[in-house]
């Protein structure tokens, strides 16, 4: 019989070109996403050195950090942006990479895109020039972000030389509540695991729970698994991911749907496979999860409270005291007296159109508090925004008081116009609450899409359950 | 790549744990197409007391005097004491273009994220993973030893201080690189033929992924 494999050990076998010493290998990628931020440099290598890309087909570009989020069609206004921007889809055009520019219908966030447009496919290596890649995991693909000098590499071989990942696998069981999402499974895990847990492993999430989760919410908890440390996070493919893929623009039909359908469905943990690490979760056991400060692992329930120094590790005080200063936040204060200046719901993390059909269910028929200065609604892409104003999404959030914008990463790090100004505090659905990092001086504090809704209303945190 | 062999310099201690790569370079700063220019803005909402401006000049922003980079007993440091998970989150490499441009060359701490420790590696900088007990040790010793300076020597993979010295692992392919000043892009070039040979049976067994699509 045939060795028991992991779904990590499948995909690892079978894009490895050739074993290097030192236990290394040079890794075949199918596919290679690329953004207008950590890309030029990689480009202008290439020239330098005279180099050609090893393969124009297997790369798909967009430009998603730095676009303006309003009036596109005056363009862009930050001449250091702009010049990024060009520059992408200038070395897209020169070498015959497929570019979708700010004016295209499919524009938007790589994580977001990829997926939609059925680029993303089981049993695949996909890499990028950004962390969030690990996203592309819940089709059971081996995703992860890459420097700028990997990118380089990439261009001008098609492979990346690396060392296997171990094995966690994250066994997730029974039901989450009404008003619980995979966001908070997510942050929930993270705090388990803490912000460096998963280094150096590959992370497979398992368990009915999972199998229950859609595309949607698997994304969002791959996406999530950088936050801890995991470079990679992987699901096995399924009935939702064979249905999820059907009929997307960039998925084989006829004959070869069958074949690639048989292929892809390889692509999971044998029974018996042997992980380097194990973690059961239960599902009920997960609540709606607040960030209090300024890395992903330090947060607690809605109902919960901003920890005492004495909850806290010895070890950790010191972090634990820098982070309450930046957050401007008192130790015991309950999570739910927390008020807010903005709200984003946007980002790679949450700005599908699942996100944002949950985030307009909480939403319809209410207002925005009128404390809140800004609460913003994101679309991650062209096709999700076009998909909600389909839907009517977009006027039951500009009714309720939200701003309704074109697609990319905004408020996520505002390295556009959207962000936080110093000392303003945002419940974001994003995913990193860094200092600085949806604005110099800028507090964030990572929530579901329902949890910012509702925060939104009330102009400071609830719990969604009970609104 | 700067080869790397041997190094004596001076350290800087940076106490805090997960010390993420926006805080190590702000994202306004990644708004560059050059891979210069990013050691004045290194660590810079730490660094300076006013807001920084992406392709302005830094040399009269007002200092953070807190800062350890700041401070006079610590200026032309080379070494870089850490805590665990330097480098975490963002992918960007302009992080690691900054920390050399302003003149490290080792990082030294107990854990360092996946892609950032990848990503110091293609650029000459070495980091080195050291046990929390050395660590901790070295961060009191930084404090009550002025100009402490450290000896890192790549071949022998030590690092040493006075009698002490400490091994660290390194796997033997960056380190040759590391010690030759090598880019990897050749050496994996030398596999043409195996790629080749790779992507034709990957073609057969996965053909619709080869095949161009309409209405993309
Ligand atoms: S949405 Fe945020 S996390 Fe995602 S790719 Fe953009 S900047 Fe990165």
């Amino acid at each position: 019989m045939a060795e028991a494999k992991t779904l990590f050990q499948k995909l690892w076998d079978s894009h490895r070109v050739v074993d290097l010493d030192d236990g290394e290998a040079l890794v075949y990628i199918d596919r290679h996403l690329v953004n207008e931020v950590t890309s030029p440099q990689a480009f202008e290598g290439l020239g330098r050195r005279g180099r050609k890309p090893w393969r124009v087909d297997a790369v798909l570009a967009a430009a998603d950090h730095n676009v303006p989020t309003l009036m596109r069609s005056q363009g862009i206004s930050d001449q250091l942006a702009l010049v990024q921007v060009r520059a992408l889809a200038s070395n897209c055009q020169a070498l015959g990479i497929t570019h979708y520019g700010m004016d295209d219908a499919r524009q938007g966030i790589l994580h977001v895109i990829a997926p939609e447009l059925g680029i993303t496919q089981p049993g695949m290596t996909i890499a990028c020039g950004d962390s969030h890649t690990s996203t592309h995991g819940a089709f059971g693909a081996l995703a992860f972000g890459i420097g700028t000098s990997d990118i380089e590499h990439l261009l001008a071989s098609q492979c990346l030389r690396m060392r296997p990942l171990k094995t966690l696998r994250i066994t997730v069981s029974g039901t989450l509540g009404k008003g619980v999402s995979s966001k908070d499974l997510a942050l929930g895990i993270i705090a388990r695991l803490g912000a460096s847990g998963g280094a150096g492993h590959a992370i497979e999430f398992a368990g009915d729970t999972i199998e229950s989760l859609s595309m949607e919410a698997r994304m969002t908890l791959c996406n999530m698994s950088i936050e801890a440390g995991a470079r990679v996070g992987l699901v096995g493919v399924d009935q939702t991911t064979i249905d999820y893929l059907q009929g997307r623009v960039a998925v084989p039909s006829g004959d070869a749907w069958e074949q690639a359908q048989a292929y892809w469905r390889e692509f999971v943990s044998d029974e018996g496979a042997r992980f380097d690490r194990e973690l059961a979760i239960s599902a009920e056991s997960i609540q709606p999860i607040v960030t209090w400060g300024t890395s992903p692992d330090m947060s607690c329930t809605i109902d919960g409270r901003v920890p005492l120094p004495e909850d806290i590790e010895p070890t950790r005080r010191d972090s634990y005291t820098q982070a309450l200063f930046y957050m401007d936040l008192c130790p015991g204060m309950a999570i739910s007296d927390i008020r807010l200046d903005k709200v984003f719901i946007g980002s790679c993390t949450n700005a599908r159109i699942e996100d944002l059909r949950i985030a307009a269910s909480v939403v319809k028929g209410q207002r925005v508090a009128s404390s809140i200065r800004q609460a913003l609604v994101v679309p991650g892409s062209g096709m999700v925004k076009a998909q909600a104003e389909a839907e009517g999404l977009d006027r039951i959030f500009v009714d309720a008081g939200f701003e309704w914008r074109e697609p990319g990463c905004s408020m996520c790090l505002g390295m556009n116009e959207d962000r936080l100004l110093p000392g303003e505090r945002c419940a974001s659905t994003s995913n990193r609450n860094f200092e600085g990092r949806q604005g110099a001086g800028g507090r964030s504090h990572l929530v579901s899409p329902a949890m910012a809704a509702a925060a939104a209303i009330a102009g400071h945190f609830v719990d969604v359950r009970t609104c | 790549m700067q080869p790397f062999t041997t190094l004596d310099g001076l350290v800087v201690p940076l106490d805090r744990r997960d010390v993420d790569t926006d805080a190590i370079m702000p994202k306004q700063f990644m708004k560059s197409i050059r891979r210069t220019g990013f050691g004045q803005n290194l660590f810079d909402s730490w660094r300076y007391l006013d807001e920084g401006v992406p392709g302005a000049d830094c040399s009269n922003r007002p200092l953070n005097p807190e800062f350890s980079l700041n401070q006079p007993r610590y200026q032309g440091a080379q070494i870089l004491l850490c805590r665990d998970n330097f480098g975490c989150g963002s992918s960007r490499e302009h992080a690691v273009w900054g920390i050399e441009e302003f003149g490290f060359r080792v990082l030294l701490g107990t854990s360092f994220a996946d892609i950032f420790f990848n990503n110091c590696l293609k650029n000459g900088v070495l980091p080195i993973r050291l046990a929390p007990e050395v660590i901790d040790s070295l961060f009191v010793q930084v404090e009550q030893t002025p100009g402490l300076r450290l000896q890192v020597d790549l071949p022998q993979q030590q690092v040493r201080c006075g009698e002490q010295q400490w091994r660290f692992d390194i796997d033997g392919h960056r380190k040759h690189c590391l010690i030759e000043g090598l880019d990897d892009i050749d050496l994996t070039l030398a596999r043409t033929d195996e790629i080749e040979r790779y992507e034709q049976q990957r073609q057969r067994r996965t053909p619709w992924l080869f095949e161009p699509v309409e209405g993309l």
